[in-house]
């Protein structure tokens, strides 16, 4: 169990939750709260998957598998933004959909064979500082450098640009955005479509990079849910949400190879000699979302920080906002 | 002004001709026609619900109409959205601001322009509203976040966003509701500059006063229609304007009746308790109200009395003092303690606090006694005997609903008014905190409140009565309490209406004026109107 | 008040307006039903459609989901069985949804009832021998205990620190599914099998084939008594909703928070009973599955039961009467559903029936009107 090991994989895998966390930020700045982030991504997953089986080419897989994500997040658009529905159940259908859509195109692909996958690669010079080096920019799918793009960008965006500026306006005070002519619906069905996409990269992301194949549900394993999660803990702040994007993907890493030794901490190591107890392993991600999710809304709470003002209201023009 | 507005060589900038525009149920504008001069301040006059606010909203792109033409500037236009509106120069001041509170008063006015592009330059644009701030006097930091402002400032911004637009026609919607009367002066100052140069404004109000003090002409709209279009204001008596606004020739005078007083029923003392944002709201308040008697609480919206009546009835923690009710201590007691001593509460806001919309008016107005006898005897509920109770009260406090089991969010603002009068005057309360109770009723409706609120005095009832209609307060209350910043100004024993003199002390203690330091103000203090 | 135009008018080209008016009037009590019929109906079309874009015929598919579920008196009587956890945790979620707190953890809540119920057998706390009514009632308490903890807990989150429940729900599941998988596959596996030993016979519930000595026709039938304890639930359920104190202040806090508070309700703790209930429905169905079904303790007992129980909730419009016949045709689909291949296909009809319902919704609270564009 080497301590470098698990971090730079809790990299590679906090690089899933990333994409799906800033993609649901995205969304829920514009005031739509998104819960089917796991069935896009499962829709994701199969898509890239399924193309890079098909065609061999796992670029064009990403492309897909964002369009497909993206497409069906907007009949959660279209349900809550045009139809005023309740984003909860909307969100929730979203997931059945995607998880069965994906199930049922994804059948048969487990059994594909060898599929070519996104090139690892190091960065030059970067690669050689010590610790650092072997933990960001050494032997990293190409995705994960990606990731490291979008942390800045979309940062930058949301704080320092005018659609950013218009972004936050809908989301806070709908009605004042829409006196000065933004477009409100339309803003919103793009930053939900947007978010669509950034789950469908992350299922992409895993099938084609981190954990490649296509092992119907499990191939997600709940990482939407806890992407949602986590926009709690970031506050909408895609810094934060790097951070705990990476954490979270150590701590998945530490985990899987905390079974391994044979001693842990200079005591015989119980999940190595009764590998039944790794069950409650299994159980600490889920856990420490839930924890996540206590300081998150402790700290909001606090500060009297919260979600965007208008989040999961719907916006009918002339009925008063608060 | 009205003289150096010849009507004849006035340049037109909006005409509205036949304008209809239906809601579900009401005609909200009936064939209307409005005109407005350049360089003119034209007052929009109607009681609540008149349709000002709608026909406004057409003209600004909100709304559109079902029939009826715009034309600015002679050309005729068809806004199919706001933004068509302030391509055309129409900028609209919303009663409630349409500022963004996260973002800073630069970001809010450059919302929804096409410069800056892509990358804002937010220093450049700084700079920028600075100057224009400093044109028309509407001082505001230009990087402060909106959430940080003051009600007066947040004005201002709207003001400043329309004029960065270069709107040449402004509508402001209500401006002076949320004001002081300082800050009022302060807005008409304003306004006369923009007219001079060279702006035309629309002034939406109920207020006689206000249209008398500032405007050169006037529309007034009574249901839908017009009753005045474009009258000059030379020789209009406030009494004619009502007779327009209104329909009929009086408003109507109570009789209030002397008589004793009995104990104190409610008693603060020394009361602190804290806004949402965690800063002070009540600074050290002590009263006391006693059996018979309306004690009013006047203050600008936002200095405490929200805050009062929620501490109160138990909905806010106090951080220090004790509030005693029939003698019992009930300093941050749980809410359900005061309804069992037979608290009544009409809160503030009707349809977010005061009712469940999607609930029928059975289980609405059960609200307070579902749990006592006769409706709840042990863990169950009698539906039967709720019924009944429901019934009662909708054909005593003569609530207009087809059937008791409609769910209140059909009901409108008057009928829901009633509900959730009935549920509250329903067990003889006591003590009754009233606030806002007449707010958005028409003239009828506000009358039939006032009475039942009269009546609960005859019938030994302490009413603690919050409003921003000072006409109200002084035709209701018995004694007055003038609040500024959480604290008491001063107390005012002897409440006339029509009195010119009271009303100016009132004024002047609502911005923050003491009473004792009142005689030092009043020889500076200058005379508008 | 609002207006929206779907279509702008362009006034020379299109002649008529699509208006939408919110509904002012009560709506008479037909509509939502045959809107959620509609709904169910589009739905079924929807998934035809990708059905035979995939290739596949989509009226065989039902028409096979038809037969394999309501064709004969056994495969009714199968279909029953499948229903039966339906019915309870579609109740579970119309009280939690009532109080608009989305309880998204029935399967965890589900798989805890299991576990409870099972203890009672395999710790065990009663012998092989003791009597059936002795099994029945402490395993049901057991089931609908455990059940409650896990429901509990996120109520207590989110009454203390304001944690969005249906995050903290779904984690509860995967947490629950670990936990139980370590005692199928460890404490109380047999002979290293993923599941327990099979429960002696005094702890099944009775099934209407163990009559088939006095009614023949019964004979093979494997309806349980589970599916009468889920129809008593439902009247119960009904009771708390509507004629008792506490229901009327879970119907208040779940229309409008604000009005509770004013009313002096205590919020926390409506959202802590409320999700114990709920977990207890949850539980009751893991018990009833169980001791009326499977017999013994083993993983993949539920083919998203939890899940779909919400979609059950959201077409009975959380009435708990109406919760009954909705669960029969979900177990229908459930039971059909293992036969046919690909096997998402019923879980992505759910969902497409999930999607149409919500949007069904529009229509109770809008009215669309077409009106010709008038020029003045």
């Amino acid at each position: 169990m080497d301590i470098l090991v698990i971090l730079q994989a809790g990299v590679a895998s906090g690089t899933v939750l990333l994409f799906a966390t800033l993609g649901e930020i995205l969304s829920e700045r514009s005031g739509v709260m998104n819960l089917g982030v796991e069935g896009m991504m499962l829709v994701g997953a199969m898509s890239a998957y399924s193309i890079a089986v098909h065609l061999g080419n796992p670029w064009l897989g990403l492309v897909v598998a964002m369009l497909f994500a993206g497409i069906i997040s907007q009949i959660h658009a279209f349900i809550t933004i045009t139809l005023h529905a309740d984003q909860v159940v909307s969100g929730l259908a979203l997931t059945f959909v995607g998880t069965g859509l994906s199930l049922v195109l994804g059948e048969g692909l487990n059994k594909a064979g060898t599929v070519a996958l996104l090139p690892t690669l190091s960065i030059p010079l970067l690669e050689h500082i010590p610790v650092i080096g072997d933990i960001f920019f050494k032997n990293h799918s190409i995705m994960v450098y990606i990731g490291y793009l979008f942390i800045p960008l979309t940062w930058y965006f949301i704080n320092k640009t005018r659609p950013g500026m218009h972004l936050k306006a809908v989301g806070e005070f709908p009605a004042a955005a829409d006196s000065q002519g933004i477009k409100v619906y339309r803003l919103r069905y793009l930053y939900v479509f947007i978010g669509g996409m950034l789950a469908g990269l992350a299922g992409g992301t895993i099938s084609l990079a981190i954990s490649p194949g296509w092992f119907s549900e499990l191939t997600t394993g709940g990482q939407g849910w806890i992407a949602v999660g986590l926009v709690i803990f970031a506050q909408w702040n895609p810094i934060r949400a790097a951070a705990g994007s990476y954490i979270f993907g150590a701590l998945r890493r530490l985990v899987l190879d905390i079974q391994g030794p044979t001693m842990l901490l200079g005591f015989a190591n119980p999940f190595f000699y009764n590998p039944y107890l790794g069950f409650f392993l299994q159980m600490i991600p889920y856990a420490f979302t839930i924890v996540v999710l206590v300081i998150g809304s402790q700290e909001a709470m606090r500060k009297r920080i919260g979600a965007p003002a208008a989040l999961g209201e719907p916006y009918v023009r002339g009925e008063r906002g608060k | 002004m009205v003289d150096g507005n010849p009507l004849e060589a006035a340049e037109t900038v909006v005409k509205m001709r036949g304008i209809v525009k239906q809601f579900p149920g009401v005609v909200a504008n009936d064939h209307v026609d409005f005109t407005l001069y350049r360089g003119e301040i034209h007052a929009l006059l109607g009681e609540n619900g008149a349709g000002k606010s709608t026909l406004m909203n057409v003209l600004a792109g909100i709304y559109r109409q079902e029939h009826g033409h715009v034309y600015i500037h002679d050309r005729e236009v068809h806004f199919s959205s706001p933004r068509d509106a302030i391509m055309a120069g129409i900028g609209m001041v919303h009663q409630h601001f349409m500022l963004v509170p996260s973002l800073t008063v630069t970001e809010n006015i450059l919302l929804g322009l096409d410069e800056p592009r892509f990358v804002m330059n937010l220093d450049r644009y700084d700079q920028a509203i600075a100057a224009l701030s400093e044109q028309y006097g509407l001082r505001v930091d230009p990087k402060a976040k909106v959430w940080q402002l003051s009600v007066g400032e947040q004005q201002r911004v709207e003001l400043l966003k329309m004029l960065y637009r270069g709107a040449e026609i402004l509508i402001l919607d209500e401006p002076t509701a949320v004001l002081a009367p300082v800050e009022i002066d302060e807005l008409f100052l304003t306004l006369r500059s923009m007219v001079a140069n060279g702006k035309s404004i629309i002034f939406i109000s109920h207020k006689l006063n206000e249209v008398l003090a500032i405007s050169d002409r006037l529309t007034v709209l009574r249901r839908g229609q017009v009753t005045a279009d474009g009258i000059p204001l030379q020789g209009i008596t406030r009494r004619d304007l009502a007779r327009l606004m209104v329909g009929r020739e009086v408003i109507f005078e109570f009789e209030k009746q002397a008589h004793a007083t009995g104990d104190d029923v409610l008693c603060v003392e020394n009361i602190w308790s804290k806004n949402d944002k965690g800063l002070d709201a009540l600074k050290g308040v002590s009263f006391s109200i006693k059996a018979g008697e309306i004690v009013g609480i006047a203050a600008v919206a936002g200095n405490g009395q929200s805050e009062l009546a929620e501490v109160v009835t138990g909905l806010r923690r106090s951080s220090k003092g004790t509030v005693r009710i029939l003698g019992e201590d009930f300093t941050n007691s749980p809410v359900r303690r005061g309804i069992q001593f037979g608290v009544g509460h009409i809160p503030e806001d009707r349809t977010h606090v005061g009712t469940a919309p999607n609930l029928d008016v059975t289980d609405n107005v059960i609200m307070k006694n579902y749990a006592r006898e006769p409706i709840g005897h042990g863990m169950v509920v009698d539906m039967g005997a709720a019924h009944s109770f429901a019934k009662d009260l909708r054909a005593l406090y003569d609530i207009v609903v087809p059937n008791i089991d409609t769910p209140v969010r059909l009901l409108s603002g008057g009928n829901l008014q009633r509900l959730i009068l009935a549920r509250e005057l329903s067990g003889n309360p006591p003590f009754l905190v009233a606030v806002q109770p007449t707010r958005g009723l028409d003239v009828g409706a506000i009358e039939g409140v006032q009475r039942l609120l009269l009546k609960q005095r005859e019938e030994g009832a302490a009413i603690l009565l919050i409003s921003e209609e000072l006409d109200e307060l002084l035709r209701l209350s018995d004694r007055l309490f003038v609040f500024y910043e959480g604290e008491i100004m001063g107390e005012i024993t002897n409440v006339h209406t029509n009195d010119d003199e009271l009303v100016e002390q009132i004024g002047l203690m609502m911005t923050g004026t003491r009473m004792d330091e009142l005689h030092l103000e009043t020889e500076g203090a200058s005379h508008h109107d | 008040m609002t207006e929206l135009s779907v279509k702008p008018g362009k006034k020379s080209f299109f002649p008529y307006r699509i208006g939408l008016e919110p509904r002012m009037a009560q709506v008479s009590s037909w509509l939502p039903a045959s809107l959620s019929l509609g709904a169910v109906v589009v739905a079924l079309m929807i998934g035809a459609l990708i059905l035979a874009l995939g290739g596949g015929n989509p009226w065989a598919t039902y028409a096979h989901i038809a037969r394999a579920s309501f064709g004969s008196l056994g495969v009714l009587s199968d279909t029953l069985v499948k229903a039966t956890p339906l019915i309870f945790i579609g109740l579970a979620c119309s009280l939690a949804f009532r109080m608009r707190m989305w309880n998204i953890g029935a399967e965890g809540q589900f798989y805890m009832g299991a576990f409870g119920a099972s203890a009672i057998v395999l710790l065990p706390v009663l012998p092989a021998e003791a009597p059936r009514w002795q099994f029945l009632i402490l395993m049901a308490i057991s089931g609908m205990f455990f059940g409650a903890i896990w429901g509990s807990l996120p109520g207590l989150l989110k009454a203390k620190f304001n944690v969005n429940e249906v995050i903290s729900t779904l984690m509860l599941n995967y947490i629950a599914i670990a936990f139980c998988n370590f005692f199928i596959f460890n404490v109380w596996s047999e002979g290293g099998f993923q599941m327990s030993p099979k429960f002696p016979k005094n702890s099944w519930l009775p099934r209407l084939t163990d009559y088939a000595s006095t009614v023949p026709e019964f004979a093979g039938l494997t309806t349980h008594a589970g599916f009468i304890l889920a129809v008593l639930a439902a009247v119960v359920v009904w009771f708390i909703l509507h004629r008792s104190k506490w229901g009327y202040e879970i119907r208040l806090v779940g229309d409008n928070k604000r009005a509770a508070e004013y009313a002096g309700i205590r919020i926390s703790r409506n959202i802590v009973f409320v999700m114990m209930l709920s977990g207890a429905l949850a539980g009751l169905a893991g018990m009833s599955e169980i001791s009326g079904v499977v017999h013994r303790f083993q993983g993949a007992i539920s083919p998203g039961y939890g899940f779909t129980g919400i979609i059950v909730a959201w077409l009975a419009k959380l009435n708990p009467y109406a919760v009954i016949p909705v669960s029969i045709l979900f177990g229908a689909l459930i039971l059909a559903g293992r036969e046919i291949q690909p096997s998402g296909i019923p879980k992505m009809i759910q969902g497409i029936i999930l999607v149409c319902l919500i949007a069904s919704d529009f229509f109770l609270r809008y009215r669309v009107r077409i009106r010709k564009q008038v020029e003045a």
